[in-house]
């Protein structure tokens, strides 16, 4: 979803960045996004080099790091891995879950010239 | 790209105006100097010698340790209009739903029985002030966003309406969202909860197929129940469709329409004004007490 938005706030970093520690060039990008956050790592990208285009950040490679959606189930009293939002608990198989994990969207490392 | 804030919403429009066309001075003013939430307790153990990759035609690089949420932006200009609502003791909700859902027929028809003096509209369309307009005609004060190409509202954008709008102390603020059940989940705009309105011409499963919205939202107004009498709608199935992508979900139905279930929303929101007025009471009591305080020290200094 608004992966157009989410380029955007990656480039804006990027920018902050860049007057801040005084670099002229990213040349990469780690980017964690969690499992549940909604977000498509294909249209991140494609977004991505769109909105860097002309910017500090033209041409740098984009790499994602997915973290593992994690949910509480409220019935086992645990937490268990999921995959969806809507996903149900692999263990006893009922839907009283709570997104705990996975929903990271950080801009966790530049590598910059 | 807007000079004061960085943004680069070209196309938004407020009331028609572009959205930067005028003066506007931040509250949050320090978020441009210190953006970067930098201080982790953890260690950062690269070595900057061996991570470093000399990508052909690219000079000596290096790493630079971000950790910052992408929205971290946005939601600093919520936690701005969180605050702001506060202080005036306004409870907000941010009101999402697909397209043709009902949220402003609901809206207007909310305002009649609430009376128009308490409550405040911010409007979000990609285009047109049509919706705007029809709040303005129950007499309720509202702002129109037009978001250009945007596919939902954020939360600098709802600053700069709220910087327009005339705000009744321990009053309502109706943020309507633009139509979509996908973004808008995303964007905290500083409101107080997120309301998902779900229309019974609508699939029963649209809870499971736009997750993240039903996920977001705290209250699912089933609207249009008027209708059910002439669908094959399963509003059993909606609601449990509901609770399995979020658990704590409340649910009202109702039909603008017909006043259905109108009551109990306007329970709801009745109670989360009062609760939202005596929040600020409570915080101008403690700030009443301090001052006194302060005002005894001093005469006391003075003697």
């Amino acid at each position: 979803m608004h992966e157009m938005s989410l380029a955007e706030g990656v480039l804006q970093v990027s920018e902050d960045a860049a007057q801040r520690d005084r670099f002229s060039k990213v040349t990469a990008v780690w980017l964690e996004i969690g499992q549940l956050a909604g977000v498509e790592p294909q249209a991140m990208a494609f977004c991505f080099d769109a909105v860097t285009r002309g910017s500090v950040a033209e041409g740098a490679r984009l790499e994602i790091v997915a973290t593992p959606g994690v949910g509480w189930c409220m019935a086992c009293a645990k937490s268990v891995p999921m995959n969806e939002v809507f996903g149900e608990c692999p263990d006893c198989g009922g839907y009283q879950l709570q997104v705990t994990g996975g929903t990271e969207l950080r801009v966790k490392e530049l590598e910059v010239a | 790209m807007c000079v004061t804030c960085g943004c680069g919403e070209g196309e938004v429009k407020i009331d028609g105006v572009a959205g930067h066309a005028h003066e506007h001075v931040h509250e949050d003013g320090n978020q441009h100097s210190h953006p970067h939430p930098h201080d982790h307790g953890h260690d950062h153990s690269h070595d900057q010698g061996d991570l470093h990759s000399h990508a052909p035609g690219v000079g000596q690089t290096r790493r630079v340790q971000i950790e910052q949420d992408i929205l971290a932006k946005n939601n600093a200009y919520a936690q701005a209009n969180r605050d702001k609502l506060a202080e005036r003791g306004v409870f907000a909700l941010n009101l999402v739903s697909s397209p043709g859902a009902g949220k402003t027929t609901l809206l207007c028809k909310t305002i009649d029985l609430l009376g128009s003096a308490s409550v405040a509209v911010i409007e979000g369309d990609q285009q047109t002030s049509q919706d705007a307009d029809r709040i303005r005609a129950t007499g309720a004060p509202a702002i129109q966003i037009n978001t250009g190409k945007g596919c939902h509202l954020d939360a600098h954008m709802v600053g700069h309406a709220l910087q327009q709008l005339q705000l009744a102390d321990g009053g309502l603020l109706m943020i309507e969202n633009v139509g979509n059940l996908v973004c808008p989940a995303a964007f905290d705009l500083g409101e107080a909860n997120k309301v998902v309105i779900l229309s019974v011409t609508e699939g029963e499963d649209k809870p499971i197929k736009y997750p993240d919205m039903f996920r977001a939202a705290s209250l699912m107004l089933l609207n249009k129940v008027d209708l059910l009498p002439h669908l094959s709608y399963d509003v059993d199935a909606a609601i449990a469709f509901a609770r399995r992508v979020n658990p704590a979900i409340r649910v009202i139905q109702v039909s603008a329409t017909s006043g259905q279930g109108m009551d109990e929303w306007l329970t709801y929101l009745r109670a989360g004004m009062a609760r939202t007025a005596a929040a600020r009471q409570q915080t101008l009591a403690v700030l009443k007490a301090r001052v006194a305080a302060l005002e005894a020290q001093l005469q006391q200094a003075k003697a």
